[in-house]
């Protein structure tokens, strides 16, 4: 696992033809890494008839609900969880 | 649909830079798109085919015919239209004849000559 809990990660902001588990409203969004899961066989492989593997290590990434999209409750200290495989996160600079 | 690596680059260095606001989304990919229509958090009573569009998916799954992720790849790559107007199970429905199509498992038209004969 690259990633450690609480750590800041930024998510890949590239696009990506074909079925992915990334939704769009978070990429390229600064998260911080809320906890380590496990590894998991890879959808963006299996979704083709492969096997998914190697497993890839996935995180539950919490991003400030203000830095997603316009919030009505700003400053309230909302965030919102999203499961995020390793090779969608990067560091932080 | 594939688009080359180069492309790809590309359209990463433009949104690195601010030249476009976001990353192309699917018709499934509605997280944060604003709308004004109320959002139905009813439940409804699943009628049989649901239920057995239901078993169906966990049978293929489990003759190793069909994965979750295919599942959700079918129903992703449906024409928007489609994809708008049709309800939960239709799009699963819609998935497994296009996956299993897609893998030979049934022949092209297949199904629409079953249930017509």
């Amino acid at each position: 696992m690259t990633y450690l809990v609480g750590e800041p990660v930024v998510v890949a902001a590239r696009a990506h033809i074909g079925h992915h588990r990334t939704p769009s409203y978070i990429k390229g969004k600064r998260g911080r890494i809320e906890r380590v899961h496990a590894r998991f066989r890879n959808p963006e492989t299996r979704a083709y008839g492969g096997a998914g593997l190697p497993e890839v290590p996935l995180y539950l990434v919490s991003f400030a609900r203000s830095d997603l999209w316009p919030d009505p409750c700003a400053g309230g200290g909302h965030r919102v969880y999203v499961d995020v495989f390793e090779h969608w996160l990067e560091e932080a600079k | 649909m594939t688009r080359g690596r180069a492309s790809r680059r590309e359209h990463g260095a433009a949104l690195r830079e601010g030249r476009i606001d976001r990353v192309e989304r699917g018709v499934h990919d509605r997280g944060g798109v604003p709308t004004e229509e109320p959002i139905d958090r009813g439940e409804h009573t699943l009628e049989d085919w649901e239920v057995l569009t239901d078993a169906l998916v966990g049978a293929l799954a489990r003759r190793g015919l069909m994965n979750v992720d295919e599942l959700r790849r079918g129903i992703e790559r449906m024409p928007r239209e489609e994809y708008v107007q049709a309800s939960y199970y239709e799009r699963w429905l819609f998935s497994m004849e296009s996956i299993l199509t897609e893998k030979g498992v049934l022949a092209a038209g297949e199904l629409d000559r079953r249930a017509a004969g």
